[in-house]
């Protein structure tokens, strides 16, 4: 069964992988200016990743990746449309071409990378799967989670990572099956379940909207690699690097103290590295096709990722996530971006 | 009190209706009894919870509410109330989705306009029946230039609609579309030409064989993929297309039903009189297979609006999907109840709706004597 799934499932997206290669005249980036919008797959709503605010404006980190593109491309951050794409959708709608790029909290694994034919350009979120109990439960650690009933979201990969890990351990547990994230919260809260497991992110963000969030302790276990970033087509390689160095650029802004309010100031800097970064030393930009300003314009209009992270998802959000493994590597965190040079 | 009022209070309908439905043994006291004692506690705590302990725009220190922590019931412990303001934060992309501001009038217009063009194939007893038919079949024109734009006016993308827009818009013009091509299905379906008739059992049966869900996968995801890059159909119309396939096939059946109801009789007399097959069909069979089946093709058609909220899973934000979105946003979430009944408050509206009219449809062609 599962071998006819996957036989169809790569049947159908060759067929449009070579649909979308022979049907391309020129580039995405010629498409995309053209258009003259980004067309953006966009979480259907996830708290600080990506949800519409009350005006219907989007807003998050994942968001805040598009709208770094829009600003490298057009000089406009705003000109981006975004496309809200379930789990479900999410690959074919970027095969088909209907999106340039998809920013929606995707896990980048093997499979994905190779089998699907997308391209991860980079990581703008390390996430991992974690457990939150009731601090009454009095558990301090998931080895002691033996015997417990657990609140899982069906057919995914913290489904199969949270069977791995048990049986590992040698524990057991009783599952019990929902379909949404928010059913799961609901589940947990209403006592249904002992323990909830997903993406720490997602563990925070649930908490943050508790009535008394103190009651629930996240446990220290992270039993999985959830590297989180953005995609574009396989073999779209100069679009992969416009949106590569567009993620990249808010990130060596942070490296180097470049913020939205400081970027004109910073243009007088001494720093070649900034200089380079900014365009006062001309010449990158025309490597990705893009004019000497592309920076400027990413750090001005959506900051740097530091500024990105602090204003959706950082502790003075409710969502109250710490950098963690997402600090700069200098700060005891692995984002890393490769030298701009 | 004097006698005369006594026996007149005893003779009243209500009280002797009373006496005998809820009262006339002990058992059925009892019951009656615990009945509304139950009905009493879930109604206090519901109206307690919906209105009189509820915020509304303004929390119980009479701030304006503009994110949940100013709720009354996340500020005061014991307050349980709920939080309206979500509703009315949100209520434009409840009803228009992301449609922009400027230009929600011509929803409004839209949504105007649609009772007055339903008004004339709805009711037959109204004063210039046949200019409000003419304006049905030019309410689709008017409601397409409206919404989408055209001359004069900008053009809206289908992805700026959400909310209550997309649902109507998907229920009413899928329903709309559905029931003459389900007419031409079950006639189809009951024709002696092989061809036509084996199409249509195909058609049908392969419809109802898959779920719907099915169906708005194949057409958002697979339809694309065979089509070259750049050609993307409208993810909305992609989406009404599978809706009005999947109804009309169920709608089909529905007919069938009211079709083979008629006695073979009536056919053969219309024949006998020289009638043609259509002239059969349009005077003799439909009107009496289509009131026979009333009751089934208003179920599926309620059925039909409630599926609509599926569209949720290809990305469409349809009344249900923006909710979820509230419910994504920082500033609003864990406000679940307010966002789900409120949802379940529109979409009972329409569908109770629905069911009312069809019942009076019922009472009026009713000939018969049974």
């Amino acid at each position: 069964m599962t071998k006819i799934k996957s036989l169809f499932i790569s049947l159908v997206l060759t067929l449009g992988v070579s649909t979308a290669i022979a049907g391309s005249h020129g580039s995405t980036l010629d498409l995309v200016k053209e258009r003259g919008k980004l067309m953006c797959g966009s979480n259907t709503g996830l708290a600080g990743f990506g949800a519409p605010n009350d005006a219907g404006v989007w807003e998050g980190i994942d968001v805040d990746v598009c709208r770094a593109v829009a600003a490298a491309v057009f000089g406009d951050a705003s000109k981006v449309e975004y496309v809200p794409v379930t789990t479900k959708v999410r690959f074919t709608v970027l095969q088909s071409g209907e999106v340039d790029l998809l920013s929606r909290n995707t896990t980048w694994t093997l499979s994905r990378d190779v089998d699907l034919g997308l391209e991860f350009v980079g990581v703008n979120y390390y996430d991992g799967q974690g457990f939150m109990v009731p601090a009454a439960l009095g558990v301090s650690s998931a080895t002691e989670l033996d015997g417990a009933s657990v609140c899982i979201q069906v057919g995914t990969t913290t489904e199969m990572n949270l069977a791995d890990y048990f049986k590992a351990n040698g524990m057991s547990y009783e599952s019990v099956p929902v379909e949404t994230n928010a059913e799961a919260d609901a589940a947990y809260i209403a006592g249904r379940c002992d323990v909830y497991t997903t993406d720490a992110s997602g563990l925070y963000s649930s908490r943050a909207g508790y009535a008394d969030p103190s009651a629930h302790v996240v446990l220290p276990e992270i039993i999985s690699k959830e590297p989180l970033g953005p995609a574009v087509r396989h073999g779209d390689h100069e679009w992969g690097d416009i949106v590569r160095w567009s993620l990249n650029a808010m990130i060596i802004g942070e490296e180097l103290g470049i913020t939205s309010d400081n970027v004109e100031e910073m243009k007088s800097s001494k720093n070649p590295e900034v200089l380079r970064l900014l365009g006062v030393e001309p010449g990158y930009g025309a490597y990705l096709g893009l004019d000497n300003e592309w920076a400027v314009n990413i750090l001005s209009q959506v900051g740097n990722y530091s500024e990105s992270f602090e204003k959706h998802i950082g502790p003075n959000t409710p969502i109250n996530i710490q950098r963690g493994l997402n600090a700069l590597y200098k700060d005891g965190g692995i984002l890393y971006a490769p030298p701009f040079r | 009190m004097s006698l005369n009022s006594l026996e007149s209070f005893t003779h009243n309908k209500y009280y002797n209706w009373v006496i005998k439905n809820l009262f006339s043994s002990w058992v059925n006291s009892l019951f009656t009894v615990i009945a509304i004692i139950f009905l009493y506690k879930i109604g206090s705590f519901f109206l307690n919870w919906a209105f009189f302990e509820a915020d509304f725009r303004n929390n119980f220190q009479g701030e304006l509410i503009t994110d949940r922590t100013f709720c009354s019931k996340n500020i005061k412990p014991g307050e349980f109330g709920a939080c309206w303001a979500i509703i009315y934060a949100r209520w434009d992309q409840f009803m228009y989705g992301f449609y922009p501001v400027e230009e929600i009038w011509r929803v409004n217009l839209t949504f105007a306009l649609l009772p007055l063009a339903l008004i004339g194939i709805l009711f037959d007893k109204i004063p210039l029946r046949k200019y409000f038919i003419y304006f049905t079949f030019i309410y689709p024109f008017i409601a397409y230039f409206m919404l989408y734009g055209g001359p004069g006016l900008n053009a809206v993308g289908t992805n700026k609609w959400g909310g209550l827009l997309v649902t109507l818009f998907l229920g009413v013009t899928g329903i709309g579309l559905a029931f003459p091509l389900s007419i031409l299905l079950a006639l189809g379906r009951r024709s002696k030409m092989p061809i036509i008739k084996s199409l249509c059992v195909v058609f049908i049966e392969f419809i109802r064989g898959v779920p719907l869900i099915t169906l708005l996968f194949t057409a958002n995801v697979m339809l694309p993929l065979f089509l070259p890059e750049g050609v993307n159909p409208d993810n909305l119309l992609r989406a009404l297309v599978a809706v009005t396939l999947f109804q009309a096939a169920y709608m089909a059946e529905a007919i069938r039903g009211g079709l083979q109801a008629i006695p073979k009789g009536h056919i053969e007399a219309a024949e006998a009189l020289g009638l043609t097959y259509w002239q059969t069909t349009r005077k003799i069979i439909l009107p009496q297979a289509l009131k026979i089946a009333i009751p089934p093709i208003v179920n599926t058609c309620i059925g039909l609006f409630k599926d609509t909220s599926l569209v949720l899973i290809i990305g469409l934000f349809d009344l249900l999907g923006i909710g979820r979105a509230a419910l994504a946003d920082m500033t609003w979430t864990k406000l679940y109840y307010e966002v789900y009944v409120f949802i379940s408050l529109v979409f009972f509206i329409f569908c109770f709706g629905m069911s009312r009219y069809s019942l009076y449809l019922e009472k009026k062609l009713k000939t018969d004597n049974s």
